[in-house]
């Protein structure tokens, strides 16, 4: 498209023309005029010397891109079976292993990447699927604006895309029956919005371009949208789903001015020319970048972008509310995967946030994450919901990595990613089998002893799995991965990050009180005595419903193990003999509150989890547990810390920005290295926790460890009496510090009465000047009716008295000879 | 008879008899018109009121004839033939439109129909 010489109007043209000239260059010489007068991007420096950090892959064969076309192939699939109707769990099949598919693409894909070479490395490969952004708006060559729909694959697009495909081929085993009460239509639409979501991950991930990262970006926030908003007949669900969506646009308006900002500046936004720029330490016009404003500026806007995605800050009140989505979707969405997408946009990034001589947007990441995860972590400690706990629990440990990230540990903080996914997937997938199998019911304070309870011994052990690891108890992959951010908060001086120690007190205060409330709702739900009330979810409630004298697995042999059975079913079989099961009569209290039900002749038993939701908690039990040893794993020789993710990180483009993470030593926690001390201080903090979290709420005997004495499920005498003690404190953590109700003053009362007030401009100024006009013609119209008498006689005067005046005008003027 | 006509017709001087010219011919005419349209003003009767227009058709007839014969060309006789046959299907129509409006309302007054008062 370059070959022929092109006609400019502002520059001379060098040879006279040949050949007929391209339509593009009337394009080109408009938007040329157009930038020479905006004057934009200027020309970057072409660095032909070496790129940095070693070479490229080369080539990587073409299947690779089968790692993101996978997921879209299936969405098109479950598409399908929407549209021909399918009422079985094809499209759950397809999804699986479709994304099974993708992950074996992804180990396959990070094994070439890491066999390229030694370690140190900075190797990528890009592969481009096709053309996507591609004109020329100039004559030079940088005046131009690509982004074309071309992956870029290196270390760490390897690790998120491991963790992407592979629990997302888990997740969707378990929401093959998580969700088997909607099979028909819904599923069909659930499936079809996973997939699309993996695939828009998948962009946001490999795409080789920061275009192309927003596409997925986007992506992922609308499927986020469409899967909160599943139960579309909950007004809940709903709200929550336009809530997400919303504060996610603010953070968005952030992250598109950072990418249009780097377009201004480095005159590109593909990933191998903006690494070369920043290691060369040049701006696109070849101005020295560590002086220019856009060294902190950039970093900034993307920070307000990742913030929004990753729920920190002003930004965290979307998430607890997604909980309002399947379990299945916060497992994945909203806990394991989308929400860590701020902390990839940065780790991408590292290279250019490091490039700031200061620090400062770093600085900021670090302390508004450790603020954020101790304020998430406070009012995790007071509420009750078990899932918007795991909903507050990721907004904190999302606080961790970025402060991580601003604590110059980017390996801590893909490994905390990294681990994080895991085990909270598992704690999720944990909840949700108790949610799935007591209709809904999510108030610890109905729940207790439910791994006592038949077909729930799986999902207790789970949970306990989940939860070791989320309080950092030693020997656990979270431990590992949480020592390492800790530990370089306490290493990197107070010059490079200002306030670094204070943002690690702040921390290791939080990992405590992360300890404290995991293990609160492990010792509230899921031991002690077995005891519940089950909840009010109508379609979770017939699944454990049955007629009085019966057992649940009885009625579910004689009837089919069908989740949709009908209402009334319990009336035509029941027997009414007291058979009671202990917990009956909770159970039968609640449910009395139902029109349908009669607990004269039905009562509710828990729905334990089947194959495929007992496969899929196995699977990630196993690897939250697995993932420990990643630690002592060398992937590869360099990287003193953080053992195979480190090896990763090393090998990936974060390695630009080695030479200011291997500044960040030398401080110390109390005259010891932290990384050697922090691994008993946090395993104390984290028994602390625990400790107390049993004292409090722990059962009787050794089940709460011999401290507790919680007898029933809704009291526990010595943390209701705590709670009671802080008084007007609890009351604030419990209501989520009132911050919804402060935005609701403060934001949306205000925008509330400012649309009203347009709303009114509208109806009178711009309706009624359109009204007035519309009244011109009907006034006029309403002095000419009058005209029409209806009386055939006058019309005919007229007629004949307007022939006679036009006669006499002829005549007149006739006679005058005018004519 | 015809060449008589035509030499009456022609003739610029008036005779000791009075002779019919031009100007007699328009005379009827204009009478005729005028009384048709006095008519048409004054008669609420549909049948009335039609018959006048008739009547101012045909003076309209009358006078194009008389042009005709004054310029020695047949273009305003042949003009009149073919008022003359749609006047006939038009007053068809019309007399069956007065037929109609008088079944409906059981009178002839045009007074009547006045719903199309703006």
């Amino acid at each position: 498209m370059v070959a022929a010489p092109r006609l400019t109007v502002v520059l001379v043209v060098p040879e006279p023309l040949t050949g007929p000239i391209p339509f593009e260059n009337l394009v080109t010489d408009l938007i040329n005029q157009l930038q020479l007068v905006l004057a934009v991007a200027g020309d970057p420096a072409h660095a032909s010397g070496a790129r940095p950090g070693g070479p490229t892959l080369g080539e990587l064969p073409n299947w690779v891109l089968a790692m993101p076309f996978l997921p879209l192939l299936a969405c098109v699939l479950c598409g399908l079976c929407a549209v021909f109707k399918v009422r079985t769990k094809l499209p759950a099949i397809i999804t699986v292993v479709s994304l099974a598919g993708s992950f074996v693409v992804a180990i396959l894909a990070y094994q070439m990447t890491m066999s390229g070479g030694a370690g140190g490395g900075g190797q990528y490969a890009v592969l481009k699927a096709w053309d996507w952004i591609n004109f020329q708006f100039g004559v030079r060559e940088a005046q131009s604006v690509v982004a074309n729909f071309s992956f870029y694959i290196d270390a760490l697009t390897c690790l998120w895309m491991l963790f992407v495909c592979g629990l997302g081929a888990v997740i969707a085993l378990y929401a093959s029956e998580y969700m088997s009460h909607d099979v028909g239509p819904g599923y069909c639409r659930f499936f079809v919005a996973f997939n699309l979501f993996v695939f828009s991950m998948a962009c946001l991930v490999m795409g080789d371009n920061l275009l192309l990262l927003f596409l997925g970006w986007e992506g992922v926030g609308l499927c986020s949208y469409l899967l909160i908003g599943y139960f579309y007949t909950k007004p809940a669900a709903v709200a929550a789903g336009k809530k997400a969506f919303i504060v996610n646009r603010i953070g968005d308006l952030g992250l598109s001015m950072g990418i249009m900002a780097t377009f201004v500046v480095f005159g590109t936004v593909e990933y191998t020319k903006l690494f070369e720029l920043i290691a060369a330490g040049k701006t696109g016009s070849g101005a020295d970048l560590a002086t220019h404003w856009a060294v902190w500026v950039i970093p900034a806007l993307l920070t307000v972008g990742a913030f929004g995605k990753s729920a920190q800050l002003f930004f965290y009140v979307w998430l607890p509310d997604a909980m309002e989505g399947p379990t299945p979707v916060s497992a994945l969405i909203h806990a394991a995967t989308m929400v860590t997408a701020g902390v990839f946009l940065i780790a991408r990034l590292y290279p250019l946030f490091t490039a700031d001589p200061n620090l400062s947007v770093l600085t900021f990441v670090a302390w508004a994450g450790a603020i954020t995860a101790f304020w998430a972590a406070t009012i995790e400690m007071a509420i009750f919901d078990i899932k918007r706990v795991m909903g507050y629990s990721t907004i904190s440990q999302l606080g961790f990595m970025f402060a991580g990230l601003g604590l110059l540990t980017p390996v801590g903080a893909a490994f905390h990613t990294f681990t994080h996914a895991f085990f909270k997937a598992t704690l999720f997938l944990g909840v949700g089998a108790v949610m799935h199998g007591f209709g809904g019911q999510l108030d610890l304070r109905r729940l207790s002893g439910v791994m006592w309870m038949k077909g729930f011994g799986l999902v207790g052990i789970a949970m306990l799995i989940g939860s070791i690891n989320l309080s950092g108890v030693p020997f656990t992959a979270g431990y590992f991965s949480k020592d390492l951010i800790l530990a370089a908060g306490f290493a990197t001086p107070d010059t490079m990050i200002g306030g670094a120690q204070w943002v690690a007190w702040l921390l290791l205060i939080t990992a405590g009180m992360t300890a404290y409330y995991t293990f609160r709702t492990y010792l509230r739900v899921y031991v002690g005595p077995k005891e519940f009330v089950p909840g009010d979810d109508p379609d979770l409630v017939d699944m454990g419903r049955h007629p009085k004298g019966t057992s649940l697995d009885d009625w579910h042999a004689q009837h089919g193990h069908g989740h949709g059975h009908s209402h009334d079913h319990g009336h035509d079989h029941g027997h009414a003999h007291g058979h009671d099961h202990g917990h009956g009569g909770v159970a039968d209290r609640r449910l009395a509150h139902r029109q349908d039900f009669d607990p004269t002749t039905e009562e509710f038993d828990p729905h334990p989890p089947g194959l495929a939701m007992k496969a899929a908690i196995i699977i990630v039990m196993t690897l939250s547990v697995l993932a420990a040893g990643l630690y002592f794993y060398k992937a590869m020789p360099g990287g003193d810390h953080g053992g195979w993710v480190g090896g990763v990180i090393h090998a990936s483009q974060v390695s630009g920005s080695q030479p200011i993470v291997d500044k960040a030593h030398g401080g110390t926690f109390f005259g010891q290295d932290p990384h050697k001390v922090m691994y008993y201080v946090s395993a104390l903090v984290g028994l602390i926790g625990i400790l107390i979290a049993a004292f409090l709420h722990g059962p009787k005997g050794w089940q709460g460890l011999f401290i507790g004495n919680r007898e029933k499920c809704d009291v526990a005498p010595r943390a209701d009496r705590l709670a009671n003690a802080f008084g007007p404190l609890t009351k604030l953590a419990r209501n989520k510090y009132f911050v919804d109700e402060i935005y609701d003053a403060l934001i949306v009362k205000p925008l509330w009465v400012l649309s009203h007030i347009f709303h009114l401009i509208d109806k009178l100024l711009v309706d009624g000047l359109v009204n007035l006009f519309g009244l011109l013609p009907r006034g006029a119209g309403s002095l000419a009716r009058k005209q029409q008498t209806g009386v055939l006689h006058e019309y005919a005067i007229r007629m004949a008295v307007g022939v006679a005046l036009m006669l006499a005008i002829v005549i007149v003027v006739k006679g005058r000879g005018v004519i | 008879m015809i060449d008589a006509v035509l030499t009456i017709a022609q003739s610029q001087t008036p005779g000791p008899m009075a002779q019919a010219t031009l100007f007699h011919y328009l005379i009827v005419s204009a009478l005729m018109f005028g009384i048709g349209l006095i008519g048409f003003l004054t008669r609420r009767n549909l049948i009335i009121m039609f018959l006048c227009t008739e009547l101012m058709f045909q003076a309209a007839g009358i006078a194009l004839i008389a042009f005709s014969r004054f310029h020695l060309n047949h273009t305003g006789e042949t003009f009149v033939i073919f008022v003359l046959t749609i006047a006939a299907a038009e007053a068809a129509l019309a007399l069956a439109l007065v037929v109609l409006l008088f079944r409906r309302r059981e009178t002839l007054d045009a007074g009547v129909w006045s719903q199309l008062r703006g």
